[in-house]
Parts: C-alpha cells; structure tokens; sequence
C-alpha cells in the first residue's frame, strides 16, 4: 500500500465557463489517463469525486454544499487531492465524443490531446456550453442546445443522426444519466455498442471500491474502482436512466 | 504453510461456503455488490450496518487508504428499512444483516425488519466514530448483554462485533456470551486520527475514524487470543487479515472463522484467491487448529 493521504494543493487561477461552472487551477499536475477522477477535498465542508478536466485542474458546477464552497474559492487558496482513482478511456483511432453539460469535463482532454476528434456539444442553452472555443481550436465540433439557442434545436443525441458512425473507432460519452441513456439507446440501435465507452457518475465516499456507495445494479461492480468508464454494452441492462443511490443507500429517481 | 481440507462450515449458526466472511460496512449497500463477493468465492457476507432511520454519514474524507492499512469515518450511512426490500433476491443465501442502534429496544426493531431474511444478525457494537452508537454502546457490558438478549428474541444466530478500544475486551465478550450471543466477531477498528500538515486540518471529516488493515492485524491476534481464554461461544477473527497464512494464524489464536474487509482495496478479488491457496485436497479439518495456540 502507498499513502494515501490528499496532497494538499494551492489554487493559482479560476477561470469562468459558463454563469455556473468554473475550472479551477492548481499548482501540481496529476498524471492521469483521461477520464480518471479525483476526489477533491473541500476543507471544513466535504470531499467530492471530480474529473480532472486538465492535468492540473477540475472543472465544478455549483450544485451542492461542496461544490457551492469550491467555485467560490480563489487564487492561494487550498484544496486536497486524493487520486487520481478509477480507470479512464481506452482510446485508438477516430474518435466521436459526445458530451452533455458539466460532464464535457472528463472528454476534454481526449478533444484536447487526441487527433481526429469529433466532438459533439450539448448543453441546455447556449451559455451553458462549456469548453466550446478551446475544442475547435483542435477538433470538429457540433453544438446542440435544449432550447435552440445555439446550433442543433433538441438533445445532444439528435445530432447522431448526421453522423456515420462506422468512421469511427472508439465512441466516448460522458452527461448526465438521461442524457446518456439516450446515446446508449440510439447506439444500440445503430448497432454500435462494442464500441462505445460511458463515463458514470455517482455518490462516492471512498473512492477506492471499499464502502460500496457507488455500485451499480445488475452486476454490483463499483464506479469508483471498476469504472467510472464502462463499456455500453456492460451498461444496457444496467440502473443507467433509472435510478440511482444517494449518500444514505437510497434508490432515486 | 498449513492448508484446509474443504469440509462443509458451520460458523456459530451459519452455514457458510468456506471460512472466508466478507465483513460488515465493505461492499454491502446494495444486493448486487454482495452477491458479487460471494460469487467471487466468500463463504458469507455481513451487510452494511442498518439501524432505525436512514443516515447519510459524516461530511468526507471518509476514507484515506494509509500505507499499511485504512482509517475511515463513514457515520453508518445506511437505508435503514428499505434495505429488507434490498435483500431479496438475496434470500436463502449466507447473508448475515449487521445492525446497530442506540439502546437495546432499537436493536431489537432493527432485527426484527430481519427476522424473516437474515441467516444470522451481527450487532455493531464497536464503529468507534458515530455519537450514541457503536463503540458506545459497546464499551458498557451491561448494554452489551441486553442489546444481545434483545435481539435474541428473533430466535436467530446473533454475532457480536467488539470493539479493541477498551481496557479489557474480555468483560464485553462475556458481556455478550451471557446475553445469548452464538459468536464473538473480534475486533472493529482501532480508534485513530491522521492530520494533514499542508492543510492543517484531521484529514477525516468527522476528525477521528477508526484504522482496519494490515497495520491492526497483530491487536486483532491478541484479542481473538484473549477471548478464547475467556469465552467459550466461537470466536469469527475479523482485522488486517489478507492472506491465507493470516487465517490460520486467527484461527491459532481462537478464531473459527475469519471477516475480510480492507483487504478488497487491493485486491477485489481476495476471497478468491485466498481460498484457492487455504484448501487443499490433502489439508486438515480446521477442528485441528482453531486455539492450538494455547498452551
């Protein structure tokens, strides 16, 4: 065993996204395969798990108690870093990202790092959209927005039907559950699944696949240890879209 | 090294698949990551622990993984009733429900929820970082044994877990043997705090949690060794175990059968893989070890 204590680590700059996220920067780079998670310790309020956006950053949106802290931080302030935990992306090849919301975080840098990058955008409205000019400084990307406001009118998953998706290798997605029950559904449709790759997102309290908070239905496998990046096919009898578990153990909708 | 003959295991109540128990509060919030950890070759499964309300645990870090071992303060998140809708699919499975509660009354409800789906109970009386429950209830023999007479009444197997942070563990696992108890589980985890000097602060968020892991391995070998000279109900050896060589040295000491907990950070499929190095075809009976120690 290695220790295991959060690396304490100073904010040196904040950079605003979108009115409700915001990437904050730090003084230490993590290595990391993309999609990997941290958790990030608030102190005096709680630790929650984040993707690194950047080797050296995270991107929040205010959501709850710890998040509302986190994005008010400033420069010389400090956090602490646990990880990086979990498996990441398995990436070769033509790549097509979809990305909803906050959840654009953890695709960043594959859009970032990786040639040949489709990336498609979705957000509730254009405001909303986050990461959109340092993406198509490097790669193809195509907006939706709920409400219209920008690019495609409708769901990220409605811009699938422009696509080929046989020019493409891996299929990488990360947005909330609804969102990404609805790729899985039109992937498996189109008959595509083997190729696929979800990142998930649920309540963690260890991070290291030993309390057991973030297992997930049928199979029982852990989000923080065994994932948080699964396959489609893994996932298409899975909770994805249908429930989840709080912090208490309870199943929400 | 010895190795174990595959007989069928009875431990205290419980017919279990081989001596290897998964221990209570690792991987047990939900049915599927229990059945998981029995199809990966655990003899049984403790759950999470329940009690009267849902909780949702201390503020985190409730977890820092430490060089030789793991301190957490998780606060007994749990679903509270709505875990007896949990377990079904598990039904008829060696699945024993842990459950915790402020007084003997509480105990008492919890199980009941239970008393059709548990193999056995096992009362948390040791989490040594939940006010007014835990550790609380159990450095108090007198509370011990009439949480475990409580809880009795279920006319079901009732474990015990202690806790070491005690002057004399022996006084509780009498404590528990008088109320009725069928095993003593030895021991929960050892009180403990780490502070971050970068940050200034007690990295857990409730400030202190409790140590499990390798470095608790050789506490949890005395009090395992102390009880068999003081008790005379089975011993279940539970802290820091992590190899096959580990499990029969608790058993040495007194142990029947052994927990597994922090171990799955390592290696998520330990039972597995301590199983296939403790039987052996040729092995002898546990019956031939458990307490050869004493002398």
């Amino acid at each position: 065993m290695s220790d295991g204590l959060p690396v304490p680590v100073t904010i040196t700059r904040v950079v605003q996204e979108s009115p409700g996220v915001r990437t904050i920067f730090f003084d230490q780079n993590f290595s990391s395969n993309p999609g990997q998670f941290v958790m990030v310790w608030v102190v005096g309020t709680d630790e929650i798990p984040m993707a690194l956006s950047y080797p050296n950053a995270v991107t929040v949106q205010r959501v709850g108690e710890a998040t509302s802290a986190l994005v008010t931080m400033k420069p010389g302030e400090k956090i602490g870093i646990r990880g990086p935990f979990g498996n990441g992306f398995t990436i070769r090849g033509k790549i097509l990202a979809i990305a909803g919301g906050v959840g654009t975080a953890p695709l960043l840098r594959i859009g970032l790092e990786y040639p040949d990058v489709t990336f498609l955008l979705g957000a509730r409205t254009a405001s909303e959209l986050i990461f959109y000019s340092v993406l198509s400084s490097t790669c193809d990307v195509r907006i939706a927005t709920d409400d219209g406001s920008a690019g495609y009118h409708g769901y990220v998953a409605g811009l699938l039907d422009e696509i080929d998706l046989d020019e493409y290798e891996n299929i990488v997605v990360c947005g909330p559950d609804p969102m990404m029950r609805s790729v899985l559904s039109v992937l498996e449709n189109r008959d595509v699944l083997e190729k696929s790759q979800f990142s998930m997102h649920r309540y963690m309290k260890c991070g290291v696949g030993l309390c057991g908070s973030c297992c997930i239905d049928p199979n029982g496998l852990c989000v923080c240890k065994d994932g948080p990046v699964f396959s489609g096919e893994m996932l298409l009898r899975s909770e994805l879209g249908k429930y989840h578990r709080n912090a208490a153990g309870l199943k929400e909708k | 090294m010895i190795r174990l003959s595959r007989e069928s295991v009875h431990l205290a109540g419980v017919p279990a698949r081989n001596h290897l128990v998964l221990a209570a509060g690792v991987l047990g919030t939900c049915a599927s990551s229990l059945s998981r950890v029995l199809h990966q070759g655990a003899g049984a499964v403790v759950t999470k622990s329940i009690g009267p309300e849902p909780r949702y645990g201390h503020a985190g870090p409730c977890v820092v993984v430490l060089e030789d071992g793991v301190m957490n303060a998780m606060g007994l998140p749990n679903p509270s009733r709505d875990f007896v809708e949990e377990l079904s699919t598990l039904v008829n499975e060696p699945v024993i429900v842990s459950i915790f509660g402020g007084n003997p009354e509480e105990f008492h409800e919890v199980a009941g929820w239970f008393a059709e789906k548990a193999q056995a109970f096992e009362l948390n009386v040791s989490c040594p970082h939940a006010a007014g429950f835990g550790a609380q209830i159990g450095t108090n023999p007198d509370v011990v044994k009439a949480c475990t007479e409580a809880v009795k009444e279920w006319k079901k197997p009732v474990w015990v877990k202690l806790t070491p942070n005690v002057t004399d563990i022996t006084v509780i696992g009498k404590a528990a043997e008088e109320g009725g108890a069928d095993a003593i589980v030895a021991i929960n985890t050892v009180r403990a705090m780490r502070i971050s000097t970068g940050l200034r602060r007690p990295v857990l968020g409730n400030k202190f949690g409790g140590l499990s892991g390798k470095a608790i391995f050789p506490i949890a070998v005395r009090c395992v060794y102390e009880l068999y000279e003081a008790c005379s109900i089975p011993i279940i050896g539970c802290g820091g175990i992590s190899c096959a060589e580990d499990v029969i040295e608790m058993m040495m000491a007194g142990a029947e059968g052994v927990e597994i907990g922090s171990a799955v950070v390592q290696d998520p499929e330990i039972f597995r893989h301590i199983g296939e190095e403790l039987y052996a075809p040729d092995g002898i009976s546990a019956r031939e070890i458990v307490g050869c120690a004493h002398v």
